[in-house]
């Protein structure tokens, strides 16, 4: 037994395929924005903060996120699991992995994941939580600043890792599912809400309105940091502004015309012009969908952003 | 707060459901620090607990807040009001004071004599220009503990490279336009590199983790190579061609 950040902790699970991509997350980074510190957490708040409730932890502990898949884990010992966002075709000891839902996992049997089915993003929350050492008071991984993680160093998940978890909490979760019409299909084109930036006006001819009526393509360059849709060229008086703080969803035009929407690692300051924010729901839905999926931008009110954002903290027990 | 030619200036822009940029100018000057220095102590200050992150840059500050502890309109009021008799902070904005020891070499700042081409300056000339100046720490962002700084003499601005590096040095010193910095990290980059310090910029193990802030001030004070290994400094050369 080690003590993490003061709370006793125990080996859980240990790595024996690493997928492409598989990173710790908590809520992000806050507070160090000011130093150059990007904000981390998970891509999709949704599908993360729904794992973590249905394993029964509080808002915040730390969760895997898995990408596109390939993960594969082997239980230290006994515990009590639930995988929310993506369908990554999990399997347990083979068998389908009941997704959105509390699954008990016994020492010895191995948790996968395969390739996507539904979504792109995958979060596994263990009762208990993950524990890693925070770095600037979070554990979030960005592997592109080195920091966070089970390592600290910002390092994805490697084979032969063995995660930490905490102890003992958890074990008695109650049986409680998800209300099905909170589940998603994202494979079906999606509508992301946007609420109008400054820059908006500063957009000419057709260019407006073609941001909220095209259908716009999901790039194969999407990543963490940023997502870029492809489709009609948006043309704007400015070209360049002088960099400014950037904002989670933020999306951005630089000169090719070709919006940007900005996520989680995202640089913390930018000078492109932008036509405005996806609401934090918007950018987690934005960030399952898979490279040549259809989307589109629908400018959305702060009211209604608002209302909806504290119906979703609110269903997953946070507000 | 008046300044002159601003005439729609400040303004409260949005940035999202948690975020609120304020725009206080519209150029890069040194005369902005005391405003936005003053400007980010009163969010500190008037939004506390809804605080999450403030993030001032050239000409701006992001406020960004916990929607569900104030209200998107009731932060754009709260910022509203602390704007109305918003004074500048000339003490706290005079900031720290770095001097940076940096080895001016072409081993490691490799792009020395394509400045010195492009100013018409010798290299000498250049070095003197680049560690004659004291700069001001304008904003931090592109990594962690990466600062902005300005504003160099204009005799020594240079256009970024057509093509960035894949791999630019730790602790490497650059220039682009009327700017410099030194790479915390190993980035992607493609501002000129002409030497490399050996401060150390962004500590994992230090309170604080960045040297430099927002309205700090800066100043490379030229040092050889035996100094410059002395202080903990890498004289690793940069790959020929890179």
């Amino acid at each position: 037994m080690t003590v993490v950040g003061n709370k006793y902790t125990v080996i859980g699970f240990r790595v024996t395929r690493a997928g492409p991509l598989a990173l710790l997350q908590d809520a992000g980074r806050f507070g160090v924005r000011r130093l150059g510190v990007t904000q981390g957490g998970p891509a999709d708040l949704h599908g993360w903060a729904w794992a973590n409730r249905l394993a029964g932890n509080a808002w915040g502990t730390p969760a895997l996120e898995v990408t596109f898949g390939g993960l594969r884990l082997v239980a230290e010992r006994d515990l009590t699991v639930a995988v929310a966002g993506a369908d990554l075709g999990a399997t347990l000891e083979g068998e389908p992995l009941a997704l959105w839902r509390p699954v008990r996992i016994r020492e010895g049997q191995t948790l996968a994941f395969a390739t996507p089915v539904n979504g792109l993003r995958a979060y596994l929350a263990v009762a208990g939580g993950f524990r890693a050492e925070p770095v600037l008071g979070s554990v979030s991984c960005v592997v592109r600043e080195g920091l966070g993680g089970f390592d600290t160093r910002g390092g994805k998940l490697a084979e032969g890792d063995r995660l930490a978890v905490g102890e003992g909490s958890g074990a008695s979760v109650a049986e409680r599912g998800m209300p099905e019409t909170a589940e998603i299909d994202y494979r079906q084109p999606a509508r992301l809400a946007l609420l109008p930036g400054a820059q908006v006006g500063e957009f000419t001819g057709q260019s407006l309105y073609r941001a909220f009526n095209a259908a716009w393509r999901v790039d194969d360059r999407a990543d963490r940091m940023g997502v870029r849709l492809t489709g009609p060229r948006l043309l704007c008086r400015l070209a360049s502004m002088i960099s400014e703080g950037i904002g989670l969803g933020a999306v951005q035009v630089p000169p090719d015309g070709q919006p940007i929407a900005l996520l989680n690692d995202r640089q913390t300051i930018g000078g492109y012009p932008r036509l405005g924010a996806l609401t934090p729901l918007a950018a987690s839905r934005l960030a399952q969908c898979l490279p040549s999926q259809e989307v589109h931008l629908v400018a959305a009110s702060r009211e209604h952003a608002l209302a909806e954002h504290r119906h979703f903290l609110a269903s997953v027990g946070q507000g | 707060m008046s300044r002159g030619a601003a005439m729609s200036l400040p303004r409260i822009e949005s940035a999202g459901l948690d975020a609120w940029l304020v725009r206080l100018f519209d150029r890069i000057d040194e005369a902005n620090l005391p405003w936005l220095t003053a400007l980010t102590r009163r969010c500190e200050a008037a939004f506390g607990e809804a605080l999450v992150d403030l993030v001032p840059s050239y000409t701006t500050l992001l406020v960004v807040f916990d929607p569900l502890r104030l209200a998107p309109q009731a932060a754009r009021h709260r910022l509203a009001q602390l704007l109305q008799d918003l004074a500048p902070d000339e003490n706290a904005a005079a900031g720290e004071i770095h001097e940076l020891p940096t080895w001016y070499d072409a081993s490691v700042g490799p792009d020395l004599a394509r400045v010195a081409e492009h100013t018409g300056l010798s290299v000498e000339a250049v070095i003197d220009c680049h560690a004659g100046t004291d700069y001001r720490v304008f904003a931090l962002g592109f990594a962690p503990g990466f600062a902005f700084m300005g504003l160099l003499d204009a005799r020594l601005e240079v256009p970024r490279l057509e093509t960035p590096r894949q791999r630019v040095p730790v602790n490497s010193v650059a220039i682009a336009g009327r700017q410099t910095a030194a790479y915390p990290a190993v980035t992607p980059g493609g501002w000129n590199l002409l030497g490399r310090t050996s401060a150390r910029l962004f500590d994992r193990d230090r309170d604080g983790f960045s040297l430099l802030r927002v309205g700090d001030r800066v100043r490379f004070v030229p040092v050889d190579r035996r100094t410059f290994e002395s202080q903990g400094g890498d004289a690793t050369p940069m790959e020929a061609g890179r």
